[in-house]
Formats: C-alpha cells, structure tokens, sequence
C-alpha cells in the first residue's frame, strides 16, 4: 500500500509532465511526508517541496465549471476524459483540447477517468477513429465555457469588463497585467451564467499552446510502476475467479459435461453448464469454472471433457471459401455496385490495354495483449429492493451492455454501475458485450463478485475476426497510358443476409469516383463465423488491392506509380465540398508529393532493393506511404523504412499522434507479413501466439513521419495510417524483385523477415 | 496446497498454494501484484516477465516451487526506494505506451539488459527484446528509451563520481 500512495500523491504530478528532455523525472521525498515528482533542478525542487507543505495546511474548495471541469482554490485543475481509452491516445489527447480553450496551463491539469453517464457526458464509446471528430467541438465548448465564466467572475472581482479580461497560465489576466489565479476565482466562476453555446468562441490555431504539443500520457507512470489500471487488473473484496469453456464450433450447444470431477480440483469452487441465449454477442452456451486462483480455473479447465451438441454449430471451411471464390475469378457478381460510364466499350476497344488480376486476404485476428475479461457484480436485491449490477469493463463500447442487460437480466440502467477500465489493446475487438454477460451470468450464479478471465486460446478461438475476402479486379489504359477504366468484383461474406464488418464495397473506393468508367459488383458468401470490426474495417484490405492493382496498370502502361497516381488524383477538388469524410484531391495530392519527396522517390536503387509507393482515404484522413525493403535469394524481406505523409487536419497531441501513425505502420507490416486465421468444420484451427505471430522488434521498421496541418476538422488517427502500408511493401517487393503479391500474408507466398 | 516461503521485492512472503502454480498467478491473484500480466501462458509473449535472482524469466511458466529461495522482482519493485529507474524515467519521458499492457513485461526485460551491458548497441537490444511482444507496435519508443536510460545511468554515475570527487 505504500507504493500505492506514493504514486497517488505524484499522479497528478503526472499530468504536467511535457516531453522535454530538459526536465528528467525523479520522485524525492519531501518534508512532512508525501512525495512529489520534480525537475531534477535543486531550485525548482525547493519550491515545489515548500508549495506542497503550504497547500496542506490550507483549506481546498473544489468547484465544478462543468461536467468535465473541477478546479480547486489551490489551482489544480481535474479534468475528466470520458470516453475508452485502449492505447489511441484520447485519454490524454481529449483534455488537452479542454485546456486550450480553457486557457489552463497543462502543468495544473490532473486527468481522471469519468464515470459512465452518458446522460452527462455524451456518448462515451470510441471506435472509428470518431471519437476527435466526434467531441472535437464538444472539447472546445467545454473548454471555452468554462473559461468565458471565468472571465465573468473575473469581470466581477477586478471592477472591469469582460472584453479587457483573457485567460492564459490558469489566469484570467487584464490588459493592464493586473492578474487573478483560476484558484482565486474557481468558487465565484463556478457560479456565473453558463454561457449560451451558441456564443462560444474558439482559438485560432495559431495561438495554441497546448493542442500540438507533445504531452506524455497521463496513465504513463501507472503503467510504468505496475499499478492496477486494465480490466484484468480488477480486484475487490471476496472476489472468485472464472473461466469459461465455449465450443470449439462457434455455435455448439452444450449437452453436459464431466462436472463432478472438475468441482473436485485443487481452487475449484464451482462448476456449472450455462445455457445461452444463441446471440454470439452476448451469451453462447458454455461450462462455468469458478474458483480461488485464475490458476485454478485455467487449470481445471484443461481437464474438461464436454459433451456438446454441433447440429446448428458453425461448419465453415477455409478450404472451401477459397475453392469457391478462385472459380470465380474473371467473373462478375450478381449484385451490381457501381455501373459507371462503359467499362465493356473500353476494355473492348484493341487500342487501349487492359490487365486482370485477382486478390485475396484471410481472417485475421484481433490479438489484443489483454485478454478479454471483465469483472461483475451481481447483488440479489433484499426483501423489497431492486437487484443490482457492478462491473468493471474494459470495454469500446461500455453502454451497449445496457441493451442485453436488460433481455438477459430484467435489469434497467438505474440498477447497473459501470466502472471504465482501461483497455489493454482493442482494434475493434471490445465493441461486443459477450465477454460482459458471462461474467454477469457467472457472478448471478455464484452471488459473488467475479473476474471472468479469457485464456489467450478462449482470445483466438472465440474472437470477432477481420473478414477475409477476394477481388477479382481488371483495368484498362489508353495507348496515352491514361487510366480509364476500372472494375471489380468484390467477394465477400455475410451472415444472416448482412454483409459482416469490414465485408461493405464501398461506391467511392478509390479511384472510383476519379475516372470516368467504373464498374463494381459482389458477391456474398453465407459464414457463420463471427467477424468484426478490426483496425479500418473494409480499408485494409481494399487498401491493398486497388492500390497493388494500380501501380500494376501503371508498369502495364510503362510509367512511373507517382505520375500515373497523381494523374489519377487529378485537379484540386472535393467530391462533397464541407464533407471531411469525402475525398479532397488536393489533399491527397499533397501527401502523395510529400511522401514521395521525403523517401527520395526516383532515386536509383541497388539490385535486390525497391521503393513502392501507396495512397489511401478513409476515416476523414489522407494519408501516402513510401516503404523502402530489400529481398534477398530466399525471399528474406527486410523493411528498411516506411516514409508516411498525413493529412488529418490539426494535430492534438504531437506524441500521441506520431505514434498511432508508427504503430499503424507496424502493425500493419506485422498482420501481412504471417497472420492468417484458418477454420475447418467450424474450429478455428491457430491458438495462440506459436501459430499466429506478430511482428518483434529486430524486424520493426523506421518510420519516418509528416503531417501537413490544416484548419479542416480533425480526425482520429487510431486506423487510417495502417491501410496503406501493404500495397506500399508489395508495391516496393515488386520493384526489388518483379515478383507481384496479390496474396495476404506474405509468408503464403514464402516471404520471412 | 503446500506452504512456500518466496521473496518478491526483497519481501518474504508465506503463501500456502499448489506447488504447480505459476508464479504469474502468485504474484497476481494471491499476492495482489497486478503489475505483472497475463498474455499468452507459453512463454512466447513476454507480458509476465519478472526476474527470478536478476535472470529475466517468464514467469507464467515458472512453478511457484522452483523459486523458493530465489530473490524474485517485479515491476513493482523496480524503483528503488522513491526513485524511479531510469528506464521508468525514459519510458514516461518518451512516451513509449500505447496501450501499455506489455510495458512492464518490456520494462523488466531492458532491466536485466542493462544490468549486465550498461551500453546496449541496437543488436544488443534486439536480441534481449525479441520475446516481448508489442501488439501496439512501439518498439522503436522502447528502443529509443533504451538508449535514453543507459544514457541516464551513465549521467548518474558521472554525477555521483563528481559528488564523491
């Protein structure tokens, strides 16, 4: 407990910390107890060790500005990040904007984690790289409400008006230099006018002096000292500890199982069948371990031999799915997508030259380093009063257990508490509520609190996969070896009649809407295996195709990627002009020119060696890379670096946006490199981390980043840098070797690295 | 169950467990040690790294048995009494996290690298590194605040000489 309330003192401390390598971190103990983190400067450490001793002695009134504003007669100034914070950054990023308008100095900022209340704090799941653009203006309202009622208590206390008074450094400061603290002024503040939105002011970019900095996360030093922040982490008083056992065939029903024997291992305390309700979201039928020790129950859970019913169980069949979609290469589907201009007139006419070629990706899984778990609650109401739910989620999505909730447990909103858990890893993954109603069903049975922990093989078995899909794609140049026509038939997959996450042709694929004949159509096959959103559902793997595909129309036409790309792009426009989730030539123009310029496109380059070039859209960014590899005799691939040029309007959190962008990258060399999820008879056939491999650290690329910053609206940068990176490696092997990658992973095509 | 006796950052401990259990669930669901997780259970991810007489171990596949007797540190006991290790230090001070998960089983692995080579090359670093896994893709951060703590450990030592000269 004694490291815990060291850190809990210096937490705050935290929050000011800037990345400035001036200033090295060091907890000093302090006079009087506490502890405080300082700048290693003996001066600076001094005055911080004596403001620490007069603040405990004076009496802190703490004001609520609004619901996600507190400031104390001592100046420290809390802010609440409410929505899910799994490793993108808004945790710290989403505050930073408050501050800005607010006028605080980002040293007096303590950030906590809110309740969940969306009746208070609006909708608090993240996901879509939506959450910046989604609360960008709610921020800046928030931000520069409380600050014009600081300037009204400021008004008030100094005898001037309004108009002389700004904020800056946590002060509301008159033209003359006469100054009051935030501190001063937080009890009178908090009881001015809220202003009326509509009246509120924002910053210019120009004068910004926190947004576009790098701060360092706020959870840094919990993460670094091993305090409890992740899901997983959870503990509260008489908590038991449980697994639960799924069958292998997504869908199976249990019949029994060998219960008496496993109630009789070592930390078992309970075993039980569950009977689910049939929704793969929320409760699938399965055998309940409940135990002392995680140990126990993963234990006993090696030892369970269950007899389960597979009639309606999931029989999908990798093999099959690829057999079937490469019979229908060349073809076209039977629904019909886009139908622009005349493809057939163009890819008929003997002048111009046309190329086909057909792609393909498999089932990927999400691979969160947290397994899934969560810890419930459930409280049998007494005589007369209502039962009650607690838990403690690390959840995308925390308020869509709302829903199931109340069909599973005839439970209502008012009856459920929800504690926001960090989330260590999510990629899409945590937007279901499954691993949430087993825990709750587990803690029903038992009537006590309990941590439901997913072994890494539940992880894989029983994930939400990436889809995996095919294009057949064919193209046209003319004898100017202009792009003029495009076509494709997309194959995908859908379960109950609805295309699965990340299984959507989209109308405006790229270069759709740029050229004058296009022609897209689907095909859909029927799975049963659950699919979900994962890292730019739909774009990183369209990613890969159209951009591969392209820069083979451009060597069919003999020319360079670059030019035959920006031709594409064409003149400055926006295809829905205000539209930040449309396509604006100009923008992509401009991160094309630069990420080729900072690679030194064009440059000659040794044999064996290549550069490949990739543009992408989606989630509101424009965003060009340059991967530079080498390929030796035995298709050894070495990613040298990758160049990436972003456009994503402004820039929050400096540090945080450069490293969304590289992990991104990463991540995305590490997925088409050797992932690939297989099913047969309805078993997904890899279990953990020897037969499904992410990338390490010997093989981990330099990056090299650039944004160009606007004043457009920006957006989240969670997803969009990931898409680009495949066509960019293959595009770059293609220009070491000749050989064309039209097959995810690599290692198919018997790549290593 | 049988009776141990381990001790965990310079703490003995009476714990009455199977013999069999990992020390990862030891650390964390008896001892309350959360700082160290769970992520593959075969020693192939690195979450639960923590060192078991200095020796970098993973301990979801170490038995609770097979350390009595042996100086065992975790995360929790990395800093030494109010100050942090500089690879703590460099971590805040690159802001190496994403979502942070992995970062105390990579914390403890650079520890024991500079340990034992306080100037690690980017080879060296490689090779201690290669089984921690980062879903995030942080590497060149950890990379990077490698450097930066030997770099911090060096100052140190360089500070403390003039302070003895």
């Amino acid at each position: 407990m004694k490291q815990r309330d060291l850190i809990s003192s210096v937490e705050s401390a935290l929050g000011q910390l800037r990345l400035d390598r001036r200033s090295f971190l060091k907890i000093t103990g302090v006079a009087g107890g506490g502890f405080v983190i300082a700048s290693v400067c003996p001066t600076a450490l001094a005055a911080v060790s004596a403001a620490s001793e007069d603040a405990d002695e004076a009496l802190v009134v703490t004001s609520e500005l609004n619901a996600f504003i507190k400031v104390s007669s001592d100046g420290k100034i809390t802010i609440y990040s409410a929505n899910a914070e799994m490793g993108q950054g808004i945790k710290t990023a989403l505050p930073m904007i408050i501050a800005e308008e607010l006028g605080a100095r980002w040293e007096d900022v303590e950030v906590l984690q809110s309740p969940v209340d969306e009746s208070r704090f609006g909708r608090q799941g993240a996901g879509g790289s939506t959450t910046i653009p989604r609360t960008w203006n709610q921020m800046r309202r928030m931000g520069a409400s409380a600050r014009e009622m600081f300037i009204s208590a400021g008004a008030l206390v100094m005898e001037v008006s309004r108009e002389e008074l700004k904020t800056a450094d946590s002060k509301v400061t008159h033209g003359s230099g006469r100054y009051m603290t935030f501190g001063q002024l937080a009890t009178l503040a908090a009881k001015q006018e809220v202003p009326d939105p509509d009246t509120l002011t924002f910053k210019d970019r120009e004068d910004y002096t926190i947004i576009g900095t790098s701060i360092s996360g706020v959870d840094n030093l919990a993460i670094t000292t091993g305090l409890a922040l992740f899901g997983i982490d959870t503990r509260v008083p008489d908590m038991l500890y449980a697994a639960y056992h799924k069958c292998p065939a997504i869908g199976g029903r249990v019949n029994g199982a060998n219960l008496d024997e496993i109630r009789t291992m070592p930390g078992v305390v309970d075993a039980f069948l569950v009977k689910g309700n049939g929704n793969v979201r929320e409760l699938l039928d399965g055998v309940a371990i409940v135990g002392t020790t995680t140990y126990a129950v993963f234990n006993a859970k090696k030892n369970l031999e269950v007899d389960w019913d597979e009639s309606q169980a999931s029989k999908d069949s990798w093999t099959e799915i690829v057999s079937r979609a490469r019979s229908l290469a060349g073809s076209r589907g039977p629904d019909e997508v886009v139908d622009k201009g005349d493809v057939e007139k163009v890819f008929a006419d003997p002048d111009n030259t046309t190329l086909e070629a057909f792609y393909e990706y498999p089932f990927v899984a999400h691979l969160c380093m947290e397994p899934m778990n969560c810890t419930a609650h459930y409280r049998q109401g007494r005589a007369g009063e209502k039962d009650t739910l607690e838990l403690w989620v690390p959840s995308q999505s925390p308020t869509r257990i709302h829903a199931a909730a109340r069909s599973m447990f005839g439970l209502k909103p008012d009856q459920i508490t929800l504690h926001q858990m960090r989330l260590g890893g999510s990629f899409g993954r945590r937007t279901s509520s499954e691993y949430i109603c087993e825990a709750i069903e587990i803690s029903k049975r038992v009537n006590a609190p309990v941590k439901l922990t997913w072994t890494r093989e539940d992880d894989i078995h029983h994930d939400f996969f990436r889809v995996g899909g095919f294009q057949s794609v064919k193209g046209a140049v003319n004898s100017e070896g202009r792009l003029i026509a495009f076509e494709d038939h997309f194959i995908g997959m859908q379960t109950g009649g609805r295309a699965v996450s990340g299984s959507r042709f989209r109308a405006t694929e790229f270069p759709i809407e740029n050229i004058d004949n296009a022609y897209a159509s689907k095909t859909m096959f029927d799975i049963s295996t659950p699919c979900g959103p994962w890292r730019a559902p739909g774009s990183n793997t369209s990613a890969f195709v159209s951009q591969s595909f392209l820069a083979e129309m451009a060597h069919a036409a003999g020319r360079d990627y670059l030019e035959f790309l920006l031709e594409i792009v064409g003149e400055p426009r926006w295809f829905q002009e205000g539209n930040i989730r449309s396509l604006n030539t100009g923008r992509a123009a401009d991160v094309i020119r630069l990420a080729a310029e900072k690679a030194g496109w064009g440059r000659e380059m040794p044999n064996g060696s290549g550069l490949g070039l990739a543009f992408y859209f989606c989630h509101a960014a424009h965003i060009a890379e340059v991967a530079e590899v080498s390929v030796d005799a035995d298709k050894k691939l070495t990613v040298h670096k990758v160049t990436v040029a972003v456009d994503v309007g402004p820039i929050i959190n400096m540090s945080g946006a450069l490293s969304q962008v590289e992990g991104a990258v990463i991540d995305g060399l590490s997925t088409m490199m050797a992932q690939k999820i297989t099913m047969e008879n309805g078993r997904i056939e890899q279990s953990n981390f020897h037969d499904y491999q992410v990338l390490r650290i010997p093989d981990s690329p330099r990056v090299d980043i650039h944004f160009i910053q606007s004043d457009f609206s920006p957006t989240g940068l969670g997803e969009p840098a990931l898409p680009p990176l495949a066509p960019a490696v293959g595009n770059a092997i293609f220009a070491a070797t000749g050989h064309r990658v039209r097959k995810m992973p690599l290692s198919e095509e018997g790549y290593t690295i | 169950m049988s009776e141990f006796r381990i001790n965990v950052n310079g703490e003995d401990h009476e714990i009455d467990v199977e013999a069999d259990m990992p020390l990862l669930w030891v650390l964390r669901d008896v001892l309350g040690l959360i700082g160290t997780k769970f992520g593959c259970g075969i020693a192939l991810c690195g979450a639960c790294t923590v060192h078991v007489d200095d020796v970098p171990m993973r301990s979801c596949s170490v038995r609770v048995a097979d350390v009595v007797g042996q100086s065992i540190r975790t995360i929790e006991g990395l800093a030494e009494n109010t100050h942090l290790h500089p690879l703590q230090q460099a971590w805040i001070e690159h802001d190496v996290a994403q979502c942070g998960y992995c970062q105390s089983g990579q914390i403890m692995s650079a520890a024991a690298l500079l340990a034992r080579n306080p100037n690690p090359t980017d080879a060296d670093i490689d090779a201690a590194m290669v089984g921690n896994y980062c879903r995030c893709g942080t590497y060149n951060r950890i990379r990077k605040a490698i450097h930066g703590a030997a770099g911090l450990m060096t100052a140190q030592y360089v500070n403390a000489a003039e302070v003895n000269a």
